[in-house]
């Protein structure tokens, strides 16, 4: 069996996985980072957004095996040590971009990589368009916009974070 | 056991009155950090991955499986097939009440639907698993499939929904009918839908002997553990089932499906935990269904728009084993006064896994169609269609004469109005267009949904530190569970929230009544207020019989609870700490219990509905037919709101429900092999971000003093229904055209604009 080298939120682990597990396996059952979720397997829900080096990857449709020498992040990798959460998760809780939760990790993830990627102020429509590649049954949305046009504002440094 | 740490939520503004404030969502934290633990989570020593082998046709017998070639391929445990399963104690298409459904357990070779479980594969990892259920290659010996309403025969089902006649009458329709000025008769067809929410089932299960422990998501705590006692023939106390958090549930989670029951079977089997998640695809067979409907509806009106009747007939569709008939033109009981009302169903049985209750079973599909036919008879009479909705307004409930407990839908039809701008719509179809050329359309639809209640139970417990403890196996499927209901128990209690733990999510708890019908607040909710009261009663009970106490002999009705102290009624001056009461007692806790469920005197008296008033603009691109919604206005009336915050969401998420409803959602059905063409999420439609309008719910206030003692309706469902129509009146208004089709797809639109 290969043996693939990571860096998952900061800690490196060297771990033995088949040529077909998916990274979302890795991380799920071998490292038990159960944070990334798995809603559809087909690479349309987004609910595995994690990042690899830097930016999103649908890790339902990743191989463990790409991922050798990558550093990867997921929602458990985001806020401090201290506890202090990422300004897009402060901004999920508090604008209420969520119901279930069950795409709330990948969705955090997919804005985190969006605004990054747009330094200037993205509008409504563009943030929708940004994430249409995560689904929520829930929510209808809306908040998750809110929490996204928030967050990006704390990210570029235009404002202070949530709480 | 579950529970979720006390901290974060804001102070409240006044003590006593947790319930009504706006607060964030308890849960928030561990949602976004991904610490919240959803079933398949779950990996306990000794795990072995089970995946399901499904039925590639709709009817007929599995001939062979190759299970040398399973079994053969490395990790592989098991193959759990029909001659190799665990026994059962009970057969699984045996019916003992009416919220149970017959599961595909591997009793026998026979394939009652596409998608049914064939096989379930047992290996060390998912991967070996996945392989080893590809490698068995089934055989078939097939059989033609019934896909369409042509393919069966139609009958009468003895009933739909949970027990409704299957028709009901009020005054000579055909009367009626006959000596109306206008008349109107159409006919509406809504596909299949599925739940889809975006957790997939999942179970993790473990015996320890004939104890059995369970990680899966439910709907419903207390029935699902009763079908696994039943099932395995084991005492319920034996089983504990968590389920914290579900990843949505939508009706879907609600009754124990086939599929959680095979992964206690595959865990049985090989005596190992098992962990056992479905694919999406897995997700469009055994696990329920909204079924299809051919919904006829005649109107009979005044000249002035006054209607004389209403007539709604409903073809739907179940499976051919098993009873679940979509109440469809049950709509039409509640929301249009008519001296002549008539709904009525029939069925055909097709070779489909058994229809369930999906968000708004029946209400949203009849929904639809209705607020379609009312527009049309509007149009038919030449009048604007909300004034033709107050011109037919209910003062009592159409179909029983009842008054209503409480309706506020004037209110929510002019605050939505208003906010929407809708005095300035042209009567007229296809006379609004946009600066870049689109076509624009205006639409209105009534919602409704019953005020329902269930049975459940809580308990309240007061501890010598004067701290509370609410115990209530409530569900929380992202309605807002362990806030709202945390809300209710620190009111009952008298306390601060932040005093207040709140256990839930797991079957060791009292039962606390299924999460569904919109009615888990009022029930659990009810439930929760009575534990604390009796726990209040008994605090009470010790300080005032207590001569030590500044309390002695202020009587059980003489003193008030609040902020964590016992005040005499008619004397604050008066008053006593909750521990100081205990420790006097020499007492560690002192606890409460209490149930919820509907008063049946009330229920006898009145009409008990929430109700709100839907306004959609649509834009159509005239040449090819692509249709946004670009504003989504809803004001719903729904009793007492525990948390707004909660409620306005809620009411989000069901207003895109009717977005998807109308536009959207459609499982197509390959009338060859029955399969479910689009079984993924890639063609299901379900609407993404970009689909989305800007959405407006406004609260309309609302008291009703006879739905139960705390004023609450339920809000889970209703934004559904109205959503749905005002979207397809807004097509119409648009383009001039009536589709009757959902979902209504731009192949229908394209060209309208001749
Ligand atoms: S699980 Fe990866 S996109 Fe759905
Ligand atoms: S919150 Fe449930 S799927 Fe998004």
């Amino acid at each position: 069996m290969p043996q693939v080298s990571l860096t998952v939120n900061g800690k490196r682990h060297t771990v033995e996985v088949e040529t077909r597990t998916l990274l979302v396996e890795l991380l799920r059952e071998k490292l038990g980072l159960t944070g990334t979720h798995v809603g559809c397997d087909t690479s349309q829900c987004g609910a595995c957004v994690v990042h690899v080096d830097g930016t999103s990857v649908k890790s339902c449709t990743f191989l463990a095996v790409q991922a050798d020498g990558a550093s990867v992040t997921t929602i458990e990798g985001l806020a401090a040590a201290d506890g202090t959460l990422h300004p897009m998760q402060a901004a999920f809780r508090e604008h209420h971009a969520l119901q279930c939760g069950f795409c709330t990790p990948g969705m955090v993830m997919s804005a985190i990589d969006l605004v990054n990627s747009h330094k200037e102020r993205m509008s409504e429509a563009e943030i929708r368009h940004g994430l249409e590649g995560n689904l929520c049954r829930c929510t209808g949305y809306h908040n998750i916009v809110k929490a996204v046009a928030a967050a990006q504002e704390v990210m570029h440094g235009r404002a202070q974070a949530a709480e | 056991m579950a529970e979720i740490a006390l901290s974060t939520a804001p102070a409240h503004l006044r003590h006593g009155s947790n319930s009504g404030q706006p607060l964030t969502r308890r849960d928030g934290l561990l949602k976004v950090t991904g610490a919240a633990r959803f079933a398949a989570d779950h990996h306990p020593p000794g795990l072995l991955h089970a995946v399901i082998a499904a039925s590639t046709i709709a009817r007929g017998r599995v001939v062979s499986l190759d299970l040398a070639a399973a079994m053969a391929h490395p990790g592989v445990v098991a193959v759990m097939t029909p001659a190799h399963k665990p026994p059962l104690a009970a057969d699984p298409d045996a019916k003992t009440n009416p919220f149970m459904f017959r599961l595909d357990l591997l009793q026998n070779d026979r394939v009652r639907y596409a998608g049914q479980p064939i096989a379930v594969v047992i290996a060390e990892t998912l991967e070996a698993a996945t392989e080893g259920a590809a490698l068995l290659a089934p055989r078939y010996q097939r059989e033609p499939a019934r896909v369409g309403f042509e393919d069966a025969t139609v009958f009468t089902p003895p009933a739909v929904g949970v027990g409704s006649p299957a028709e009901v009458v009020v005054g000579d329709v055909a009367a009626e009918l006959a000596a109306a000025r206008l008349r109107i008769e159409a006919t509406y067809e809504t596909p299949a839908q599925y739940h889809n929410p975006i957790e997939p089932h999942a179970i993790v299960a473990a015996w320890d002997g004939e104890k059995l422990s369970v990680d899966t998501p439910s709907q419903g705590l207390a029935m699902a553990r009763a079908r696994i006692a039943g099932l395995f023939g084991i005492p319920a106390e034996n089983i504990e089932i968590r389920s914290p958090f579900l990843g949505g549930g939508f009706g879907c989670k609600g009754m124990l499906s086939g599929p959680q029951v095979l992964g206690i079977m595959a865990a049985r089997l090989v005596g190992w935990p098992v962990k056992l998640v479905l694919r999406r695809e897995q997700m469009f067979g055994p696990v329920g269904h909204r079924a299809p409907s051919r919904q006829t509806l005649r109107l009979g009106a005044e000249a002035g728009g006054r209607l004389r009747a209403l007539d709604h007939h409903t073809l739907t569709a179940s499976s051919t084993f098993d009873d679940f008939f979509e109440p469809a033109s049950n709509a039409s009981h509640t929301l249009y006064a008519s001296p002549a009302l008539r709904s009525a169903h029939e069925a055909v049985r097709l070779d489909t896994g058994t229809p369930l209750f999906m968000r708004a079973p029946g209400e949203a599909t009849g929904s639809i169609a209705l607020e379609s036919a009312i527009d049309e008879m509007a149009a038919a009479c030449a009048m604007d269609p909300l004034a033709f909705r107050l011109e037919n307004y209910a003062e009592v409930e159409p179909i029983s004469g009842k008054p209503f407990s409480s309706k506020a839908l004037r209110e929510c039809y002019a605050r939505g109005a208003e906010r929407f701008g809708w005095t300035a719509r042209p009567l007229a179809p296809g006379a609004m267009r946009d600066e870049a050329g689109l076509l624009v359309g205006w639409g209105v639809g009534t919602a409704t949904f019953p005020a329902l209640m269930f049975q459940g139970q809580a308990r309240a417990v007061i501890r010598a530190d004067g701290t509370g403890l609410i115990e209530c196996g409530a569900q929380d499927m992202g309605q807002g569970a362990w806030t709202a209901l945390a809300q209710i128990g620190a009111d009952g209690l008298g306390l601060d929230l932040e005093q207040v733990e709140f256990r839930a999510g797991s079957s060791d708890l009292p039962d606390a009544g299924i999460a569904g019908g919109s009615a888990h607040t009022a029930t659990a909710g009810m439930a929760i207020h009575a534990a604390g009261a009796d726990a209040i009663g008994r605090l009470a009970a010790l300080a005032t019989g207590d001569e030590r106490s500044a309390l002695f002999g202020a009587g059980n009705a003489g003193v008030i609870a609040r902020a964590g102290r016992l005040y005499r009624r008619d004397d604050e001056t008066r008053s006593e700490r909750y521990a100081d009461i205990l420790a006097r007692a020499g007492l560690f806790e002192i606890d409460g219990r209490g149930s919820g469920a509907a008063d049946p005197v009330a229920l006898a008296r009145y009409a008990m509905h929430a109700h709100g008033a839907v306004f959609a603009e649509v834009k159509i691109d005239p040449e090819f037919g692509q249709i946004r919604v670009s504003r989504l206005v809803g004001a719903f009336a729904a009793g007492r709101l525990v948390n707004p915050r909660l409620v306005r969401s809620q009411y989000y998420g069901g207003m895109i429900w009717g977005v998807s409803f109308a536009l959207h959602e459609r499982a197509v059905v390959d009338p060859r092999s029955g399969r479910v063409m689009n079984a993924n999420l890639a063609e299901y439609r379900v609407p993404v971000n970009a689909d989305v309008p800007s959405l407006e719910a406004i609260l309309v206030e609302e008291e009703d003093p006879h739905v139960n003692a705390l004023g609450i309706k339920g809000v889970g469902e209703i934004a559904i229904t109205g959503s749905a129509g005002a979207i397809a009146n807004a097509i119409w208004h648009a383009t001039g055209r009536r589709l009757r089709r959902f979902p209504v797809t731009l192949e229908q639109v394209a060209g309208v604009a001749g």
